[in-house]
């Protein structure tokens, strides 16, 4: 029974991973950056919240009224300036400046907040729990980060294949060219799928703060666990992303099982088995996001 | 009234000149051809039209404004469109979703995804596939539907007639009298002059990025328009420049 628990757990964990790798898909699929600060977007996010929640003392789960607009439009300034621009250079330039962006958010918060470990707080709802039975007991809270990470998926997948504006961030993802040629503000649209983006790494990187602790040098493991997620389920498509997110979940959660120290190896190494095996991922789509 | 003029035109690649000292002049309602050889630099004169490359010196005027340093998609949402060689097609979506990238360009006119499948009666029963699945006439075509979703005033055709069969080539020029008559203005790249000269009420070529010939299709011969086009400039042939 032990198992079933952990592999539940580890479904959980996947939504988490599957929200923090949405963003980072995204960003890949229509910019062509490959955001190296990704995780710590992410993180700092959560900081956010630590720096404004105590001044106005309500619970922390109101932070996302806030805390996803700021991203949403630090994501836009971010790649009308920052990446656009190095993207312009070339595709190493733009890993050097968002691994640049990495050191300077990790070193800016170790700054200001030092290396204490920091957490959310979402008032009882960390405590509640649905008691499946005596050895199975779901948190509410992760169920809710997964209910939560399928909606942002479908919404994301919704306004990409139905809006104008998400036929314009495909049509800019396809052909930057072209799009630009079919009379597409080519700047613009990049600029809102990075806003989308950020705005997915801003709410990760909340749930993230309410069920884990969290410190400024946390955001590297984020970014290889989004990677594996995306890898995993296949470039280009989020229901993959999803999947890839849960295996990534539960082979963690299993491999903690069989050996405590073991799980986040067991997380690589499946990893590493579907890149041997599968390398275009679980559920290669085409070529969107 | 000239609603498309280029003056004194002069476009580089690196240390290549690609366009040197093009002079053109399209009136609304015509239908002006750029003919040349592999190389001559049509496509780079109708790329820097639309915006894509930045001329080293010379000035691009439309619908009265100097447009010369205005973005290729603001040309776009004034109406001045091109139909880009090689179709560039949005891969990933399908053949009216493509149609609907060039409608959000939000400029007002008569165009519609019903007028378009009019225009192209098979696109209604493969709106939903995507356009990898069309033979290169069609996706041709969706793309000629893609610019006039737009609503364009004036069509940049980029060498339309390129890798397809000379019966889809056929069909798609046998659209443009009916576009020109609905009050469309086009300018008209291609290799295949008598493509061209068949709908152009006047013609310019191009060798080596020079202008080697101007004037309306009937003035010239066969022979000078060949001479024009691959430049064997005979003695009594050089002053075809008219």
């Amino acid at each position: 029974m032990s198992w079933v628990n952990a592999v539940a757990q580890g479904i959980l964990l996947g939504g988490l991973f599957a929200m923090f790798a949405c963003g980072l898909s995204l960003l890949f699929g229509v910019i062509g950056v490959i955001n190296l600060a990704h995780g710590d977007f992410a993180v700092l996010g959560a900081y956010l919240v630590i720096a404004i929640i105590p001044s106005v003392a309500f619970n922390a789960m109101w932070a996302v009224l806030f805390v996803i607009p700021i991203f949403a439009v630090l994501g836009y300034a971010l790649q009308r300036t920052v990446l656009q621009r190095s993207i312009e250079i070339d595709p190493l330039t733009s890993l050097l400046v968002t691994f640049g962006l990495s050191v300077v958010i990790e070193n800016g918060l170790l700054e200001k907040y030092s290396n204490d470990s920091q957490s959310l707080d979402v008032g009882g709802l960390v405590r509640s729990a649905l008691h499946v039975n005596s050895q199975i007991s779901l948190s509410w809270l992760n169920i809710g980060i997964l209910v939560l990470a399928v909606i942002v998926l479908s919404a994301v997948q919704l306004f990409l294949g139905r809006t104008s504006m998400g036929r314009q961030i495909r049509a800019v993802a396809d052909d930057r060219e072209a799009a630009e040629i079919a009379g597409v503000r080519t700047k613009h649209v990049a600029g809102i799928a990075a806003a989308v983006a950020f705005a997915t790494v801003a709410l990760a990187g909340l749930c993230f703060g309410s069920v884990q602790q969290f410190s400024p040098y946390s955001g590297s493991s984020l970014l290889l666990f989004s990677f594996e997620a995306v890898i995993i389920g296949g470039l280009g498509s989020l229901w993959g992303t999803l999947a890839g997110g849960i295996l990534l979940g539960v082979a963690q959660t299993v491999g903690a099982q069989i050996d405590p120290s073991s799980g986040q190896l067991a997380g690589h190494l499946v990893f590493l088995a579907i890149l041997v095996l599968r390398p275009s991922g679980l559920f290669p789509a085409r070529a969107t996001a | 009234m000239t609603l498309l003029e280029v003056s004194d035109l002069v476009v580089r690649h690196g240390q290549l000149t690609a366009v040197e000292g093009v002079r053109l002049s399209v009136d609304a309602g015509a239908a002006v051809a750029v003919v040349g050889a592999n190389g001559a630099g049509k496509s780079t004169l109708l790329r820097t039209i639309s915006g894509l490359h930045h001329p080293a010196a010379g000035r691009i005027r439309y619908d009265g404004q100097d447009v010369t340093s205005v973005s290729t998609h603001e040309r776009v949402r004034r109406g001045l469109v091109m139909v880009p060689e090689g179709r560039r097609l949005f891969p990933s979506m399908t053949v009216e979703e493509n149609l609907l990238v060039g409608a959000a360009v939000g400029r007002s006119g008569d165009w519609s995804l019903d007028r378009v499948y009019e225009l192209f009666p098979w696109m209604t029963e493969r709106r939903g596939q995507a356009t990898g699945l069309l033979s290169g006439g069609e996706q041709q075509g969706v793309a000629i539907g893609r610019a006039l979703m737009t609503n364009p005033r004036v069509l940049l055709l980029d060498e339309i007639s390129l890798g397809l069969a000379p019966v889809a080539v056929q069909r798609i020029y046998s659209q443009l009298p009916d576009l020109l008559a609905a009050g469309m203005t086009a300018l008209i790249v291609e290799q295949d002059v008598r493509q061209a000269l068949r709908y152009a009420s006047h013609v310019v070529c191009l060798l080596e990025g020079r202008m080697t010939l101007e004037g309306p299709p009937a003035a010239f011969t066969p022979e000078q328009i060949e001479a024009a086009y691959f430049g064997f400039m005979g003695a009594d042939e050089a002053g075809a420049t008219a």
